[in-house]
């Protein structure tokens, strides 16, 4: 099992962070899933987790001039670490001016992922830092846990609205209930509601647009057309969930969407260039 | 005592007092012929700060005749006159300090821009002159760097973490994370920066070593020292003995004097490494005795003529009914406690937990038959808990 990696280009240095500090606002320890193509932050939606699941997945070609992976075996040719997102977000940030940043799979005092950053000085030596961040490595029987989520059977499925109003919103909202219902429908209209004995608070989003989402067969998947375009499907689910989602996003994607199976789910994803980011919120009664 | 300071003076009084507050609760302020002194010291006396302000910073330095005037008051009362540091630097022209003996008050007026006075009359305490002594010269390891090279390499370090651990070599200077053995190793985030001799404007290093010491004071200098664009020079040893972080200048002198964690403990650790039965504590100073025999070394140094700078203590006067030391009983735990040691460094894993700086203070005892007539103290090292609140 072996990994080095290496990130020269700034850019790309920059946006790499801005992933891993969303992700680190999104959940304290996830998994880091490695492929010789791609890296995903996976949280599977355990109970322990309040039910809350994070699929993101990155193309390693876009991030790094260097990645070299040697997996479990040549069949299974992945690596799996569990980690503390917080921690790489943190040794990434101390290496914004970097030369170079080498991100590696090492066995310290127990398995780390090693970022090693050499940072300019006015001497002729540069600096060196580097950061040793703890990982378990996860074995072969249980990366059944990290697969894919797949997507869910949604009943309605929309654009939406632009995530600083919607911030807004919830931020407000939090402050009356603990409780959001979230509401759409096919005709690009979403609603977020609180509902308490006191009051009840609604905002109204239109003119959304419905993202079209092709089957394998080239019909239109979801959201069956039995369904009135007018009627709204909704979820309930807890606010501070959604709230964290919406406070912790760095990036500023160029494709949001929301797939709401009516009191079950609601799925969230967010696209840019080549990272793209799901979250899965359960309803609650 | 009459003081005048101006111009950008002003501001550099502002900010020796804004580091001086992470240190300690109170500003300890004396007069005397060869400046303005301005000490602080912290609760476990475990880190200790003076800055000396020579007469010629002043553009008037006036101090009492005869006896000796020197008070102490809270930090947090002399901030607040040198509250906002911005606009300090644009507004006040002016800052006089005067001591007014009727009133038993200290009065600090700062003359702005518009002819606006601010008077601040700040009452305060007699007190005995605190007075640190070490001994910079026995250092056998000196580095001296701008600013910027440190505060770039603290930048590195979160924001939490207490003690860094710094160890030479003969061309490098490395920083890492300290972490307690009472963190799970596993948990813990180690960073480590490797600073070439380069970077250094003297780089002296007659012994390899390596020390512990806390960050907060540190980072209080390099505020200080970042703000008056003046280089920081390290004087450091061997574990256990403290490390004198200075900053000096025509007019001004400024030393902060850190504990740094004991090796005997890193040795006891590494040696101990899950060994059943922990070694029986080996210091007996770090009982009673010791503890009285150190507030008669304070009044002894305090009433007396100043001693020459050898023995590396800081001595806090009239603490005569402060608890005594007792036997850190974590010591023992760790002993006990499996640890990992990695590289080849008295290296401590895990995260440092929510608890203070387990501190060593610096007795000092004499010698028998010490070969060095001139250097009549050494240092012994004794373990204290900060948690021994001892104000």
């Amino acid at each position: 099992m072996k990994f080095r990696s290496k990130i020269i280009d700034i850019g790309c240095l920059n946006h790499f962070t801005r992933v891993v500090t969303t992700i680190s606002k999104l959940t304290k320890t996830c998994v880091l899933r490695l492929t010789p193509d791609n890296l995903y932050f996976v949280l599977s939606g355990k109970v322990a987790n309040g039910g809350v699941g994070m699929w993101c997945e990155l193309s390693q070609a876009k991030f790094f001039d260097e990645f070299q992976l040697e997996g479990v075996s040549v069949e299974a040719n992945e690596i799996c670490l569990e980690l503390a997102p917080d921690n790489l977000s943190r040794a990434l940030k101390t290496a914004q001016n970097a030369k170079t940043v080498k991100i590696k799979l090492t066995r310290k005092h127990c398995p780390c992922l090693t970022i090693a950053a050499e940072l300019p000085t006015m001497s002729s030596v540069s600096r060196v830092v580097t950061h040793d961040i703890p990982v378990d490595v996860i074995p072969k029987r249980l990366w059944n846990d990290f697969k894919e989520p797949s997507m869910p059977d949604f009943d309605v499925t929309i654009y939406m609205p632009p995530l600083k109003i919607m911030k807004n919103v919830v931020d407000r909202m939090k402050n009356l209930s603990n409780f959001l219902v979230i509401e759409a429908n096919m005709n690009g209209e979403m609603n977020l509601k609180i509902e308490t004995d006191l009051v009840s608070v609604t905002t109204h989003f239109r003119d959304l647009g419905n993202p079209p989402w092709a089957g394998d067969d080239g019909s239109q998947a979801g959201a069956d057309s039995q369904r009135e375009p007018e009627t709204m499907v909704q979820a309930r689910v807890d606010v501070r969930k959604l709230q964290q989602f919406l406070m912790g996003q760095q990036f500023n994607p160029s494709k949001a969407m929301c797939n709401i199976v009516q009191n079950t789910i609601i799925h969230l994803i967010l696209l840019y260039e080549d990272v793209s980011l799901q979250y899965f919120i359960p309803a609650v009664a | 005592m009459d003081c005048v300071v101006t111009g950008g003076n002003v501001k550099v009084l502002a900010k020796a007092i804004h580091s001086l507050s992470r240190i300690g609760d109170e500003l300890y302020l004396e007069p005397q012929e060869d400046g303005l002194t301005l000490r602080s010291v912290n609760s476990s006396r475990s880190a200790y700060a003076c800055f000396l302000f020579a007469p010629l910073f002043f553009s008037r330095y006036v101090i009492p005749d005869g006896h000796g005037f020197r008070c102490k008051m809270a930090i947090k009362s002399v901030q607040a006159v040198f509250r906002s540091l911005a606009t300090l630097e644009k507004t006040v022209e002016k800052c006089h300090i005067e001591l007014d003996g009727d009133r038993n008050r200290l009065t600090f007026t700062l003359h702005c821009k518009h002819g606006l006075l601010k008077t601040h009359n700040l009452s305060f305490q007699d007190s005995e002159s605190l007075q640190a002594v070490f001994d910079k010269d026995s250092s056998t390891n000196v580095l001296k760097a701008q600013p910027r090279v440190l505060v770039d390499t603290v930048l590195n370090f979160p924001p939490s973490l207490e003690e860094v651990t710094v160890t030479v070599s003969n061309e490098r200077v490395w920083f890492r994370n300290h972490v307690d053995q009472e963190a799970e190793p596993s948990k813990a985030m180690l960073t480590e920066l490797c600073l070439s001799a380069d970077e250094f404007d003297h780089f002296e290093v007659r012994a390899q070593s390596s020390v512990t010491f806390c960050l907060k004071e540190l980072r209080g200098l390099l505020v200080f020292a970042e703000s008056t664009g003046l280089p920081i020079s390290m004087y450091f040893a061997e574990p256990g003995r403290p490390v004198v972080l200075s900053v000096t200048d025509s007019v001004l002198d400024g030393n902060f004097v850190l504990a740094t964690l004991s090796d005997e403990l890193g040795v006891r650790q590494q040696n101990s490494k899950r060994a059943c039965t922990p070694p029986p504590p080996t210091d007996d100073f770090m009982n009673d005795e010791l503890e009285s025999y150190l507030i008669a070394m304070d009044t002894s140094i305090a009433t007396g003529p100043s001693v020459p700078e050898a023995v590396l203590a800081p001595l806090l006067p009239s603490r005569a009914g402060s608890p005594p030391a007792k036997p850190d009983p974590r010591s023992t735990i760790h002993s006990e406690r499996e640890e990992d040691s990695m590289e080849e460094e008295v290296e401590d894993l895990g995260r440092p937990p929510n608890k203070k700086f387990r501190s060593l203070f610096f007795g000092s005892v004499y010698p028998t038959g010490s070969p060095l007539s001139s250097r009549t103290m050494t240092s012994q090292k004794v373990l204290a808990s900060d948690s021994e609140d001892d104000t």
